[in-house]
Parts: C-alpha cells; structure tokens; sequence
C-alpha cells in the first residue's frame, strides 16, 4: 500500500523540479559550457560574438597559453592574492577576538545587539556606492581622511593616495575587511551558541580559564564553520571586482587590478578579446576549484590528526587510571 | 540579567578587560557610521564648504542644488536607476523565493529516483560564482539580443542553489507530513497543496531569505554593467559609477548626493527589519 504510493507521487518530484532545472540548464550550465568552448575561438571584437572560429588544432590551447603567459594577468593573480590576504588575516582575527568577547559568559557585554546591527551594516550596502564613497573620502588635496590626517598632526601636506600602490592597495583591502568582519562575526557568534553548553560547564567545574575554554572548546567546535568562512571568503576574494574597479580602476600602474578586473578589461574594452578573457574565467574557475578542494582537504588531514591525538590521549589517561 | 549581576564580583584584571572591550567596540561602531554620516551630511552641503572643510556634522542647505547639479549632466538619473533596479529586484526576488520553495518541496515531500543525484547536484553547484561564467553568459545574450533587456538579470533567479538549500533545511523540521496527507485525503490537488499550505508555512524562511535575494539582487555591479550599455536600462548601481567620471568631477556635494540616493533603499530595508537580518546571517552560517 505505501510502496504504490509513494511511487504515484513520485512524478511531482520530477515536475516541481523542472523549473529549477531549465533555468538552471539555460542560465547558468549552457553559459559555463559556453565560457568554456569560447575559450577555444578566435572570438574578438563586436562580429566575433556571433563569427567565430574554433582555433586550429596544432593551437588549441592557444587563448590558454596567452593568459597565462601575459604578465598582466600573473600580476593580476598575485594582486588578488595580495588584497585577499591583507583583508582577511585581520578579518578573521576581529571576528574572532569579537566572537570570543560576545559569548564570554563570565564577561557578558552590554549592547551586543546595537553592535552587532552597526558592524555588520557595512556588508549590505552595495559594494559600488561604497567604493565611490571612500574614493570621495580619501579625495586629493582636500577630502575628509586628508583633513583629518591634517588636524590630528599625523602628516603635513595632503596625501595623494590613490597614486601609491600599497596606500591603495591597503585602502581597497581595509574596505573589503571593514565590510566584512560584522558579517564573519556574527556566523561565528551562531557557532559557539550551538556548541553543547555542557562542554563549558564542565570545563568551568575543572577550573578552566577563559582562554582555554576558548581554544579547546569553542575552536575545536568552530572548525566547520571556520572552514565555510574560509571557503566563502577566498571565493568572494578571488571574485573582486566592484571595489577595485570603481575605487581607482584596477590602478595604480595596474597595481590593484584583479583578475574579474582583468577579465572585464579584455572583454568589454580595448579590442573585446573575448577568446582570451573566456579562458581567463576558465583558469579561473580551475583555480577556484582547485584552491577550494585543498583547503577543505587541509580541514579533513587536521580533523584525522587530531582525532587520532584525542584517541591517544584517552588511552593515556585511561592507563593512568588503571595504574 | 540583572539578577546575575548583582552577585558578580569583578577583578580589577576583569574590569581593565571590560573597559578595553568597550572601547573597542564604540569605535569600531564609530568606523563603521564615519563614512556614512560624512556621506549624509555632505550630500546637503555646497562644494565650496566641502572643499574647505570636509569633515563635518552640520547639515548644509544645499540638497536640492546639489540634486539639480546631479541630475543637470544628462547622465545620472536616480528615477530611471530605481524604476529599473526595483523591478529586477523585485521581479528576480519573488522568482527565487517561490521557486527555490518549490523544488525544496520536491526534495522533501516526495521519493524518486533522482532526488539524491539532484540535491547533491545542488550543493555542488551551490558555490560556483556567476562572475566565472560572464563571458559565455554574455555571448549568448548577445547572440540571442538579450543585452539592455531587464529579463536576463530577472530569469536566472528561478534557479537559486544556496536558497534551495536554506529552504529544504527548513522545510524538513517545519512541514509536518501529516498535514499534506491530509490535504490529499481532502481531495486538493498536489500543486494547490503546495500554494495554500506548504508556502504559508514557509514565510519565516521566505521572508528571511527574500531580503537576502533582493539586496543581492539590487547590489549586482559585473552582471548589470556588462549587459547593460543603454542610458534607459541603467540599474543604481551603474548610476553610481557614472560619478566616477570626469563630470562631477570637482561637485562633490552632488558626487554624495549620488551615492546617498543609490544605497538609500538599502538602508530602509537594514534600519526596518535588521533583526531578522542578523539572525539570517547567523543561519546561513550554520548551514553544515
């Protein structure tokens, strides 16, 4: 009786499903494909959207080769890199720290909820009008970080920052960690709310201190979730693009362009290489995918090192009971 | 609260504690408000005080020649940038919300064969990023002469991975079985059971999830920026990186008028419903 009505529902599975489906094929796999054979052409300018050429065979890889040949594009990947790094180290240390404050039941803090509101506004402000804003602020000769810079006594003339490499490069990374540590806060906050409170308390009858408490309960416990936020956050890193752009065009002497930057640079300005900038995205994408398998094995290794460190010690101290 | 703290004895160590906290936190709050007060204040004050004296907290009386000065150079249009990013995003949102509740229902309430092959599907693809495709999306709008239309920044909305997946998370602990049994002993159709129970159940999560979608709808810069080259069609964010150009360059009343104007709606959204945002936020966290 239920087997013969399980299978006469089984078809709404299959229909409520095709919507998801068909935009899914249509939208976002026929587009990766497309990315990907477009890689392969000779497609550039306006005509070569619709008049391509499959490159010949002897140079298939051709576009490939190119990209990853260009300096532009390794300078590019290592300018990624570089704003990724200087955003997150202090991203997550904030979050952190933060997280570890907000759930310190013996230091319990006032207004967490206002704090929480106003730190992690940042992050749902669009990310254009952001990076207009904060070239209005660092705005030469005069312009509010200038002015304040002034009248504190900390330099003598305006500063031109958005013509120094690391000033800018440091500004664009200061946006990205300033717009996200609310946001990596509060999911760690949510973490250590859902870790059994029984783990505290018994630490607390063993006499534990704070900070124990937090790296051997509270990190252990976080890992997963480190992990999401470390995954997410290289994948919106390597993704850059609105900040950088607006903020001073991927300049200066290219210094903060990014590889989204450069992809959008060949494609949709000069002569529209659209070939080169579609394996650009490819590279891209094998390197997201790359970069994400290795990370999460890093997780997986640690997660059976410690494991086997955890059965280790149980077994010591279940000897020692015994002796 | 208060009772607990009327017990607590404090250390000088933990006092010393508390007041760097404290510190800390006021001004990491004060970073995060600085620019956006400058930003509001400034918008209503003329260039020439600005210029002089770029910091400050008084409103000026300059907002509606700073709007005239904004909207004089025949490229910013803030009504034609809102009409046009209000119904993508309005559009696209309910186009995820009701269809990610859809197929999370097909995932949750019925047996077939490929349910597991197809959720496994979806957290596969859950992370890949639209940017990485742009190229072969663009193509083939342009082959197909999508460009400067709105529908290709509204359609793709129907297939939305992480909301499908935020969605099923829900729907299993929220939706008891009994109730669509029920229903189908009544006679109502699979499809109306789905319409008058299952969603009604469900607006928690479509609520929470529908400001999500929308505001990421609404910030969209790369996807917007490529496929759209006409005046007509410019969404706010691509307004406002018109007032990078060499036309505002030295107005910078109209220069904060402009970004004021694109993050506005943003803000009412943040301001009106932040409780329900942050505890989104802390949900999406524990996803795994």
């Amino acid at each position: 009786m239920k087997k013969t009505k399980s299978f006469s529902y089984a078809k709404y599975g299959y229909l409520f499903s095709i919507p998801f489906v068909v935009a899914y094929l249509i939208f976002s796999l026929y587009p990766t494909i497309n990315t990907v054979v477009l890689g392969f052409t000779d497609a550039k300018g306006m005509a070569g959207l619709t008049n391509w050429h499959f490159l010949p065979f002897e140079d298939l890889f051709k576009n490939f080769t190119t990209v990853l040949n260009a300096p532009t594009f390794r300078k590019s990947l290592v300018n990624t890199m570089i704003l990724w790094i200087l955003n997150f180290i202090p991203q997550i240390s904030l979050a952190l720290l933060l997280t570890a404050w907000f759930t310190s039941k013996r230091n319990e803090l006032r207004g967490q909820g206002f704090f929480k509101v106003v730190f992690y506004m940042p992050n749902i402000i669009t990310a254009a009008s952001i990076a207009i804003l904060f070239k209005a602020l660092f705005a030469y000769p005069v312009g509010p970080v200038n002015s304040l810079l002034t009248n504190l006594g900390l330099t003598d003339e305006a500063i031109n920052f958005t013509t120094m490499v690391w000033p800018t490069r440091g500004i664009i990374a200061f946006i990205q960690f300033w717009m996200w540590y609310g946001n990596t806060m509060i999911v760690l906050v949510s973490g250590v709310l859902g870790i059994n409170p029984d783990l505290y308390e018994a630490a607390e009858l063993d006499g534990a201190t704070s900070s124990q408490m937090f790296w051997k309960i509270t990190m252990p416990n976080l890992k997963t979730i480190l992990l999401y936020t470390l995954i997410t956050s290289m994948i919106g890193g390597l993704n850059m693009y609105d900040i950088p752009k607006l903020f001073n065009d991927g300049n200066p002497a290219n210094s903060t362009m990014t590889t989204n930057v450069f992809i959008y640079k060949q494609a949709f300005s000069g002569s529209y290489l659209y070939a080169r900038a579609a394996a650009a995205s490819v590279i891209m994408f094998i390197i997201i995918a790359i970069l994400s398998v290795l990370v999460f094995m890093m997780f997986q290794d640690s997660d059976k090192k410690m494991e086997r460190a955890a059965k280790r010690a149980a077994k010591r101290a279940a000897k020692k009971e015994v002796g | 609260m208060a009772k607990k703290s009327i017990g607590i004895r404090r250390t000088p160590g933990q006092k010393a504690f508390r007041v760097f906290a404290y510190v800390l936190c006021i001004f990491l709050a004060c970073l995060s408000l600085f620019p956006f007060i400058i930003m509001l204040v400034n918008a209503t004050r003329d260039t020439p005080s600005i210029q002089s004296n770029p910091i400050s907290f008084l409103f000026g009386t300059n907002l509606k020649r700073n709007f005239e000065i904004l909207t004089s150079k025949d490229m910013f249009s803030p009504w034609v940038g809102l009409k046009n990013s209000l119904i993508i995003s309005v559009c696209a949102t309910a186009l995820t919300v009701y269809f990610s509740t859809l197929t999370a229902y097909a995932l949750v309430a019925y047996e077939w064969k490929l349910k597991g092959p197809f959720f496994a599907l979806i957290l596969a693809v859950m992370m890949i990023p639209a940017t990485v495709t742009s190229i072969g999306f663009y193509q083939f709008m342009y082959r197909i002469k999508w460009t400067n239309n709105l529908l290709p920044l509204i359609l793709p909305a129907i297939a939305a991975p992480g909301t499908v997946f935020f969605m099923r998370q829900f729907m299993i602990p929220a939706l008891p079985m009994e109730i669509v049994q029920s229903a189908r002993v009544d006679g109502a159709s699979e499809f109306r059971t789905f319409n008058q129970i299952v969603l009604p159940i469900m607006k928690p999560a479509m609520a929470t999830q529908a400001i999500f979608a929308f505001v990421a709808s609404w910030n969209n810069l790369f996807i917007p920026q490529i496929l759209l080259t006409k005046k007509e069609v410019y969404t706010m964010p691509i307004m406002v990186s018109l007032l990078n150009g060499d036309i505002y360059k030295v107005e910078y009343g109209a220069i904060y008028l402009g970004i004021l104007l694109t993050v506005l709606p943003i803000f009412v959204i943040y301001f009106a419903l932040s409780k329900y945002i942050i505890a989104g936020v802390a949900l999406g966290g524990v996803k795994e």
